[in-house]
């Protein structure tokens, strides 16, 4: 096989006879290319992470009527690196009475919770860091370690407000993992496997057309598991001075930055991935694994961009509105959703493709009119409670 | 080539530690850490049971996944009446709780 | 000694000095944390024994939830930010003569059981532990029974932590 058409096996083998001509054992050999590929992938998810600040800063500054950076190197390019330089020689402060040790590792956990959740994402066919079968689950296990590293660089810093930003925080996330964790189940009914290269791989009808509401409060959720706006209440500066990373100055201060950046693209691939069709583009993939990992950035950054497009658009939302709204919303509407798809999976299953499709996506519609038209009661008898009933007489008094 | 008998001294040692954690500590919260400690003992055995004898027979995971749900909802129980009794007599030291009521 | 023994050594040896330093430590949160590191040395463990859904379940709900739970609960208990003193009680040395009692005593049971030395046979090809976990939690003939219980219990759980839990104002 040639080089171009399965690179890493082609890689793999070379440096397998380069090692054991060495006279290493072929197990150490193994081990010792296994960490090369994962360094490999680090440092190419690294790379990605700065350009995503640059990316980041001119979509920012594009929907806000201004052009962003633009002096340093052309479009302004060489930016992050400029930042990231700055960073790295900023003074590394520790707050008087911090416990050193928790301080030290949070950001470090933090950034580890982002880059563990690569070993799962289907980069092309059969190229994947590890085919667990329990892909699905994994998700929700780096997004635990996520929130373990929040409360402890909150808590570490000794701080007031780091400490509540982090509880708040920490309450968002957990909550709102519930939803997000019966989304991840549609696809694994529909695909039959909790593995992405397996959903990937089933997905010849992109599960969008099958569950378009299932994408949409995955989306939400996730947003929320970020801690991205309009759920960013733990870092807002008018309220918390940013939250759990007050604390924390130059490179610590980075990671917790970049991590955040490079979670929120990592989530844009996964919901591509679950719902999206992954690096498949009408067997665009089948050609080159080269053309398939373009399809899943490409997909990626797409999923980044709506991340962003509702980061800059919508307001913050308060703490409490933030959870009402997912428990008395959201995590009922997701488990009606859940079995509404699991029974119309079960109902329609030998039925042929075009009533399948349009039988799950009208349940999808239906389900999420009746949920806004409860939702709209809801909220009209809450504001009749404040305001009083709209007179009628009123309004034709004009 | 791991041998039973490792896995099996592995969950007793973690178990001992467990119990001496709760017979030897003084804070309340700290009793319900070494609980959890005996708990994944537990499960450990249970799993390793599983893996070295049948591994068509799920019985040892299920019963292992039941310990999960039983030990979350024993520990969020058993801190909420941590939390409640703190707020009452401000102290979660275990000794010094010794009141039923005055 | 191969590999694997010596991978599982490392691992026990992590997840019981973790254990360690949870039940003797005297700063809270650190025992709390020292907890987390020992429940994540667990999951490794039951990866080693192919249960690989176990090991995240266990990072699930144990790290993720249980654990933040614990610094929950040990931040909200606090009286003040001061060290507390040595957190042992009055009748340590007895808890202690019981837990190497225990672990004696078990040590020697196992010494009597011939199944002892045993290692794993492999795993039939084509068996997922996962799917088949899944169709037994599901089926009247296996164990839908006790996982249904087990979400009656756990629905009980949050109703009653919460009521118990609410500041009545």
């Amino acid at each position: 096989m040639s080089f171009w058409n399965d690179p890493l096996k082609v890689a793999a083998d070379w440096l397998l006879g380069i090692f054991t001509g060495w006279g290493m054992p072929e197990i150490a050999a193994n081990i010792l290319i296994g960490f090369l590929g994962v360094l490999l992938l680090i440092s190419v998810l690294m790379v990605l992470d700065i350009f995503l600040v640059w990316v980041e800063r001119k979509v920012v500054a594009r929907f806000q009527d201004r052009l962003g950076p633009n002096r340093v190197g052309p479009f302004g390019l060489i930016q992050p690196f400029a930042d990231i330089i700055k960073l790295i020689i900023k003074e590394d402060t520790t707050p008087g009475g911090a416990d050193k040790v928790v301080y030290n590792i949070a950001p470090m956990l933090s950034m580890m919770s982002v880059l563990i959740l690569w070993a799962v994402v289907p980069l092309a066919p059969k190229m994947l860091g590890v085919d667990l079968n329990i892909g699905a689950l994994y998700i929700i296990a780096s997004g635990a370690i996520g929130t373990l590293s929040i409360i402890m660089a909150g808590w570490s810093s000794n701080n007031k407000f780091a400490l509540i930003g982090a509880f708040r925080q920490v309450a968002v996330m957990v909550s709102f993992e519930v939803p997000m964790l019966t989304m991840l189940l549609i696809p694994t009914i529909f695909a039959g496997s909790m593995g992405m290269g397996a959903i990937t791989e089933a997905q010849d009808i992109w599960y969008v057309f099958l569950a378009p509401l299932g994408a949409v409060i995955f989306l939400i959720a996730a947003i929320a598991e970020l801690g991205r706006a309009p759920f960013d209440m733990a870092e807002g500066e008018s309220e918390l001075v940013s939250g759990y990373n007050i604390e924390y100055s130059g490179m610590k201060f980075g990671m917790f930055y970049a991590g955040e950046l490079l979670h929120a693209f990592t989530f844009g691939g996964f919901w591509s991935i679950l719902f999206f069709g992954g690096y498949r583009f009408f067997g665009l993939e089948q050609v080159n694994p080269v053309l398939a990992i373009a399809v899943i950035v490409f997909k990626a950054m797409l999923g980044y961009w709506i991340i962003m497009w509702v980061k800059y658009t919508l307001l913050r939302i308060r703490i409490d509105h933030m959870l009402a709204f997912n428990w008395k919303f959201l995590t009922p509407l997701g488990f009606t959703l859940l079995m509404m798809t699991a029974l119309m999976n079960a109902l329609l299953a030998g039925t042929p493709t075009w009533l399948y499709i349009s039988g799950m996506f009208l349940s999808n519609v239906v389900i999420a009119w009746v949920a806004l038209e409860i939702a709209r009661s809801v909220s009209r008898r809450e504001r009749e409670k404040v305001e009083g009933p709209k007179q009628v007489v009123e309004a034709i008094h004009h | 080539m791991v041998p039973l008998s490792w896995y099996l001294i592995f969950a007793a040692a973690l178990f001992s530690m467990g119990l001496f954690g709760v017979l030897s500590r003084r804070n309340a919260v700290a009793i319900l850490l070494g609980i959890e400690l005996m708990l994944n003992a537990v499960n450990i055995n249970l799993a390793a049971f599983w893996r070295y004898g049948n591994v068509m027979d799920m019985a040892g995971q299920v019963f292992a996944i039941i310990v999960f749900a039983v030990a979350a909802a024993e520990v969020s129980v058993g801190l909420a009446l941590v939390i409640s009794v703190y707020r009452r007599r401000n102290t979660v030291v275990a000794d010094e709780i010794d009141m039923m009521k005055w | 000694m191969t590999g694997e023994q010596i991978v599982f050594l490392v691992v026990a040896l992590f997840t019981l000095g973790s254990g360690f330093m949870v039940v003797t430590t005297r700063n809270l949160v650190h025992a709390a944390l020292w907890l987390v590191s020992t429940l994540f040395g667990v999951a490794v463990a039951y990866t080693l024994l192919d249960a690989a859904f176990l090991a995240v379940v266990q990072v699930v709900v144990y790290i993720g939830a249980i654990a933040i739970l614990f610094i929950f609960a040990v931040m909200l208990t606090r009286k003040d930010l001061l060290d507390q003193g040595p957190q042992m009680n009055k009748n340590w040395w007895f808890g202690a003569l019981l837990a190497v009692s225990t672990f004696g005593g078990l040590y020697f049971l196992l010494q009597g059981w011939d199944g002892l030395s045993k290692t794993a046979t492999a795993i039939p090809v084509g068996f997922d532990a996962v799917t088949e976990l899944g169709t037994e939690l599901v089926s009247p003939a296996a164990y839908v029974l006790p996982f249904e219980v087990a979400s009656v219990l756990l629905v009980a759980a949050l109703v009653g932590a919460v009521y118990v839990a609410f500041n009545k104002k």
